[in-house]
């Protein structure tokens, strides 16, 4: 719980061609098989136990951060999200996002540049909720517990989602093994 | 979704055995058998609970660039601005919001410099100022329980 990842900093690993055809054919999902390496293994022209070494490898460096599930809060019932904006002063930003990141209903933390003068908030957090009550009644609970009454905020609640897919780093895809959905 | 929906939801959140038979290890810490873990997954999946299931890159540590970016468009010129947005394959998320930035979205590219270039593209095709927020530093809030 609250460690910083400076990952705008972090070195980009050295990956080989083996790696990044191994990243493309999961991007989308691993496949929903007895033996899902031994299915990529196949597809890839790779023995199963390089498939799952490379896997490992590409964990350690953190160049895949997790691997599981990727849920969709909507929904799971979770029917409000809030984007909530901080104008944090720059010598207190760092100690607060480290502080906000470790309440339950906060789901993302980032610290993020400024647009100035249109835009003078500098942390970001996102906060579901059931409802927008629930939502409300969590960013109340984080103003007491972060003694935040003087900072300045906006509550930018969601109306409508249009896109949400995986971000891809290769426009692309090649070689995609087929998994439980269709995309 | 029940019970064991939520437990599998909860405990596969953070990793995956990378075994030979990884659902049949997964489905046995959930007291559960390998074709029902699957089977549930399958439908996870089907009903949209589950965007996905696999791994989650690091962009910036593939050589690619995130950011997130906000648009003031008037209301009735939204849904034109939308579907112009949309179309660019470099935009991941894109939501509707309460204020007068109204519309945000995540891009991803391949490179830092093509984020500035998507951004000029799309000021382009909507006529409209893009704000560029990159990130500056993330917090990392740990895992999440479901329910």
């Amino acid at each position: 719980m609250g460690l910083i990842s400076a990952v705008a900093t972090a070195p980009t690993p050295a990956l080989d061609e083996r790696d990044r055809a191994l990243l493309e054919t999961i991007r989308n999902g691993l496949p929903l098989v007895a033996k899902p390496y031994a299915a990529i293994a196949a597809a890839l022209g790779m023995s199963e136990r390089e498939v799952t070494e490379r896997l490992q490898a590409l964990l350690g460096n953190g160049v895949i951060k997790r691997f599981g599930i990727v849920v969709r809060h909507h929904e799971l019932g979770y029917g409000a999200n809030a984007m909530v904006v901080w104008d944090v002063p720059d010598a207190r930003v760092a100690r607060l996002g480290r502080r906000m990141a470790m309440f339950d209903f906060v789901t993302l933390c980032y610290r993020r540049a400024r647009s100035l003068p249109a835009w003078r908030y500098n942390l970001y957090c996102m906060i579901h909720g059931r409802d927008r009550a629930a939502a409300e009644a969590n960013i109340a609970k984080l103003i007491e517990a972060c003694d935040l009454r003087t900072v300045p905020h906006a509550v930018l609640f969601s109306r409508r989602r249009f896109k949400q897919c995986g971000a891809s780093y290769r426009d692309q895809p090649t070689g995609n093994i087929k998994h439980g959905r269709g995309r | 979704m029940d019970a064991v929906d939520k437990r599998i939801l909860n405990v596969l959140q953070g990793e995956f055995p990378l075994s030979e038979r990884p659902y049949a290890d997964a489905a046995a810490r959930l007291g559960l058998n390998e074709a029902e873990l699957i089977q549930r997954l399958q439908r996870l999946l089907a009903t949209g609970v589950l965007s996905r299931f696999g791994p989650m890159y690091h962009a910036e540590r593939l050589g690619g660039a995130l950011t997130l970016a906000a648009m003031k468009v008037p209301p009735d010129d939204f849904d034109r601005v939308a579907a112009i947005v949309n179309a660019f394959p470099e935009v991941a998320h894109n939501y509707a919001r309460d204020h007068s930035f109204n519309m945000w979205f995540v891009l991803a590219t391949e490179t830092r410099e093509r984020i500035a270039d998507v951004i000029a593209e799309i000021e382009r095709a909507t006529g409209y100022r893009v704000h560029d927020f990159p990130k500056l530093e993330e917090f990392y809030v740990g895992l999440r329980l479901i329910a």
